[in-house]
């Protein structure tokens, strides 16, 4: 069991609690919905110029063409990576804790997938032809090469769109149907159509538990291999600073630490705004440090080892590039990804900054902060200083194109994520009750159930 | 006590969703291990064919009620090997009928493919578990009838029905009271 103070903590009072966050909505939300909105609409009309004028709008120079778009894009993958860690990897790791946390987390994931989505379609310039990346037969009898890694993101991202999707509505299935059973009014006639007649039988249960377990074991898989084919889109190329064979783990425990720190910055607010105090308490945001903390030590070694690889390989491209992004024009951004991402964390040692929650939150946006500049530092960094080709060096400014759209994109994410904690239940009813004592004849004795804590401690 | 909002459907779908009611007596239960108890009182009286309902999965109610495994395994298996072959069939056959030479490659390359037959085996498995699971649950809830049920069976209430005519409920309503069931009533 996480916690033996939450013996006090009834089936009756989960559901309850949790029911709870799905009342009329306080003033502070439509505040934060309407923020949401706004950059939302900023993103909107950004993208109306974009599509109006061209790309030439954003601050695309030669030979810098994957700038802030593909850094939002890789950004938010990342982001939405630590949701499936917590929701499938510590699922079948059978960690109590992740009950409390992984809606939230998932919910996340999906929202950010959908936004990281929109970039490529951005950066393609013609939206409208966005159709021509899947393979459909057409009358010029083309097929997209499959030797590229962009066509290998597209199926990994796809598919990782609609599996995250999926696995966060069969979580939310048995409650919906919880809190379907409490609703009244219009919740209850949406509750109803969205529970999909889950009634609680021992058949739905048998083939839910086993579908679900199958489910976290092929999602499983499929995060390690989203970033790491994310990551192959440029070390497949032969560009100094992107070819390199450290790059599938590196970025995929840069994405699980993005992730985690996005969902501490998201969880703080929440747990106040919705009273979840009982529910989620300061240990899940403990646990939640430590990956950060692990998750951020890796990542800080893989800085290291970048440097010294290029270094030690004696080529003198891979110096060159490696000289320039630390001390070159963009020293600002090489800087403030190592402060924020493998510095600043290290605070996190420490118990005391791992139960404070304002620290966590404050830690949580310098490293959300930090991994936005190590993608930009890889992708823009790497091309502006290509040494192969001195003559075209130029140093690319993002213009307000590439900063309305990046904004839209958060809007956008937050939209969504604030329709859903309002809408759906944001704390998993069903998986909290779990790590539970079950209510037995002979509680007061034993003082706890005997099959709750052994499995899930 | 059934306060199910009831959704208009096509026939056929209203034939499949909400099959006709099947008579018999409903337990409600406020204890796990009264509701464990309960079940192997049913099972050695020679009940079968009775629904327990619970608020989260417990291995408790699974051991008890010794169910096979579902067959949801098998749904995942086939359409994680289908994924397979037709993220392998997809590269090769496309590949082969646009031969264009990419970096002195082959045409049909296996290394960079396995990315996508990789992806299809994950993309064909999740669904069809999905429907794996769709399919079971309707079934099974066609084959058990419409029965009766709680909303109290979502948030902290087990449950036991035991479909049963007029000759055997007085039997099995003191069956439940027996093992500690808070409340029995017929449906």
């Amino acid at each position: 069991m996480a916690e033996p103070s939450r013996s006090g903590v009834t089936y009756d009072y989960v559901t309850r609690t949790i029911a709870r966050t799905l009342g009329a909505p306080a003033r502070g939300y439509f505040l934060l919905l309407g923020a949401a909105v706004f950059l939302l609409a900023i993103g909107i009309v950004t993208l109306l110029y974009l599509l109006r004028y061209g790309l030439g709008l954003a601050g695309y120079s030669h030979p810098v063409y994957w700038a802030v778009f593909i850094t939002c894009f890789v950004f938010w993958v990342g982001i939405a990576h630590s949701g499936t860690l917590i929701s499938a990897i510590l699922f079948l790791f059978r960690s109590g804790w992740r009950t409390a946390v992984y809606r939230t987390a998932e919910a996340m994931t999906v929202f950010a997938v959908m936004t990281a989505g929109l970039f490529p379609l951005i950066h393609i310039g013609r939206q409208w032809y966005f159709y021509w990346l899947v393979p459909y037969p057409n009358e010029r009898g083309l097929w997209p090469n499959f030797k590229s890694p962009l066509i290998w993101d597209e199926f990994a991202i796809g598919t990782y769109f609609t599996v995250s999707t999926v696995f966060l509505i069969m979580g939310l299935i048995p409650d919906v149907a919880a809190v379907r059973d409490l609703a009244t009014g219009w919740r209850k006639k949406l509750y109803t159509l969205t529970s999909l007649g889950w009634t609680g039988t021992n058949e739905q249960w048998r083939h839910y538990t086993r579908g679900y377990l199958y489910l976290a074991a092929l999602a499983t898989p499929l995060v390690l291999s989203v970033h790491s084919v994310v990551s192959w889109d440029f070390a497949m190329a032969i560009v100094p600073g992107w070819h390199a064979t450290i790059f599938a783990p590196y970025f995929v425990a840069g994405a699980i630490y993005s992730g985690v720190a996005m969902v501490i910055t998201l969880l703080v607010p929440i747990r106040r705004l919705f009273h979840l105090e009982e529910l989620v308490t300061h240990h899940h945001f403990e646990n939640l440090a430590k990956l950060c903390l692990l998750t951020g030590s890796i990542v800080g070694y893989a800085y290291v080892c970048e440097y010294f690889i290029a270094w030690y390989s004696g080529n003198p491209n891979e110096r060159a590039a490696f000289w320039y992004r630390a001390f070159g024009p963009y020293w600002w951004a090489s800087w403030t990804m190592i402060i924020c991402n493998a510095f600043l964390p290290l605070l996190l040692w420490f118990k005391s900054v791992r139960t404070n929650l304002t620290a966590l939150f404050v830690i949580s946006i310098f490293v959300n902060i930090g991994m936005w500049f190590e993608r930009y530092v890889i992708i823009v960094v790497s091309l502006a200083g290509e040494p192969y080709a001195p003559w075209a060096n130029a140093v690319y400014n993002p213009t307000w194109a590439d900063w309305g759209i990046m904004a839209g994109s958060f809007g956008w994410f937050f939209m969504w994520f604030l329709l859903f904690v309002k809408n759906f239940p944001a704390v998993s009813i069903s998986e909290v009750k779990e790590v539970l004592a079950p209510p037995r004849r002979q509680a007061a004795r034993s003082g706890r159930g005997a099959g709750g804590g052994g499995q899930h401690a | 006590m059934s306060t199910h909002v009831r959704l208009p459907l096509p026939k056929p779908l209203r034939e499949l969703f909400h099959p006709p009611a099947t008579p018999g007596v409903l337990g409600v239960f406020g204890h796990l291990d009264a509701t464990v108890e309960a079940i192997h009182k049913l099972r050695a009286g020679g009940h079968t064919g009775f629904t327990v309902y619970s608020p989260i999965p417990r291995h408790e109610l699974e051991d008890a009620l010794d169910q096979p495994v579902s067959p949801v395994r098998m749904f995942t298996l086939v359409g994680g090997i289908a994924g397979c072959a037709v993220g392998a069939w997809l590269t090769l056959w496309m590949s082969h009928d646009w031969p264009l030479v990419v970096g002195g490659k082959p045409i049909g390359a296996i290394p960079p493919y396995v990315v996508i037959m990789f992806e299809m085996t994950i993309l064909f498995g999740a669904l069809s578990t999905i429907l794996g699971i769709v399919f079971n649950a309707v079934f099974a809830a066609r084959r058990l009838g419409t029965i009766a049920w709680d909303p109290r069976f979502t948030n902290d209430k087990f449950g036991v029905f035991v479909p049963s005519g007029a000759d055997t409920a007085a039997s099995v309503e003191s069956l439940l009271k027996g093992a500690g069931a808070e409340e029995v009533r017929r449906g």
